[in-house]
């Protein structure tokens, strides 16, 4: 076997070692991240600092949180103007009020679509996103390409997802780089008026919340 | 809880601020390409351990201020193809920020 061939036999033997998503960060630094971080899973837990059952439980808690929570903090909003000015005011305190159990909202800033504004976010520096609210990113929000071109071409990136918007909307890009997470606040939709709020908060999704959609009310929906 | 500044704040919001045009190595929570441009600071944030010092296992004190500052794309992206009234926000921390009067180069 020459070098080269050694060389492909090789890699193709320790594939981990390439493993990359081409996603959230440098190609390079994914491809060793992951492999440190089992390798420091598995001593942690041979050596009883952790349990595996520890981290598999907080897998399951991180992968429980949904974009669930963050439609019922809209459909409180649509319904009740004084939560609303509140939670535009200060998250935090607004979404504790609320009472929904373990939901962090710290550093969440909440942003309103309007007749005149539409929000959209991005973290063009890695993938922060609003967790606790919305839980996993999707790929997409992931993706280089959405990230480097929803801040400098954001109405070609909005229609593609099938949101046009007219030229007297302000289109607001809000790059998610530090330490606060966004949520936005869509416009609630003609045709839903007597809703109940668990109907309303049913029409708002994931995608409406990072603002490259809006919600829409489906054909022939009935008011729940 | 965000762990106190040492110093007071210098920005308020409707400040016109200026990003100071730097690229020093390690690593910088800024994005290239807000470096150099002209905003309106729109809320402050809060004070939080530096990430630039974090990053190398500091413990980021004293504190930064942090603000929102607002960007008109236009200012961003020479060939932003929009209306000028499309804006972009983002977050940044006080020491890369001046006052949009002072040189910054």
């Amino acid at each position: 076997m020459n070098d080269k061939a050694h060389q492909r036999a090789e890699a193709h033997a320790h594939a981990i070692l390439r493993w990359s998503d081409d996603s959230a960060h440098d190609i390079d630094e994914t491809a060793r991240y992951p492999l440190m971080t089992e390798a420091i899973r598995q001593i942690l837990v041979e050596k009883g600092f952790i349990s595996a059952d520890t981290v598999r439980r907080l897998i399951e808690q991180m992968e429980a949180r949904s974009d669930v929570t963050g439609g019922t903090i809209v459909a409180r909003a649509w319904v009740d103007p004084a939560f609303k000015a509140r939670l535009l005011a200060n998250a935090k305190e607004a979404i504790a009020d609320l009472g929904i159990p373990e939901v962090d909202a710290t550093h969440l800033i909440v942003v309103e679509n309007t007749e005149t504004v539409h929000n959209v976010v991005v973290c063009t520096l890695c993938s922060c996103y609003p967790r606790t609210v919305l839980g996993m990113p999707p790929e997409w929000y992931k993706s280089k390409a959405y990230r480097s071109r929803v801040v400098r071409e954001p109405r070609a990136v909005l229609k593609e997802f099938g949101t046009e918007l007219a030229d007297t909307v302000t289109v607001r890009v809000h790059d998610s780089n530090a330490d606060m997470r966004y949520l936005v606040l869509p416009m609630r939709p003609p045709g839903t008026e007597g809703w109940s709020e668990d109907a309303l908060a049913h029409l708002v999704t994931r995608d409406c919340m990072v603002g490259v959609t809006v919600p829409r009310v489906p054909a022939q929906a009935h008011a729940g | 809880m965000s762990p106190a500044a040492v110093s007071p704040r210098r920005f308020a919001p409707g400040d016109r601020v200026t990003v100071v045009y730097t690229h020093p190595p390690g690593h910088r929570r800024i994005p290239s390409y807000i470096r150099g441009k002209l905003g309106l600071v729109e809320r402050y944030c809060g004070a939080f351990p530096n990430p630039e010092e974090l990053a190398y296992g500091f413990d980021g004190l004293p504190a930064r201020h942090l603000y929102r500052v607002r960007f008109q794309q236009t200012a961003i992206w020479p060939a932003y193809n929009g209306p000028a009234h499309d804006t972009l926000d983002l977050e940044i921390y006080e020491h890369w920020l001046r006052p949009a009067e002072e040189d910054v180069s």
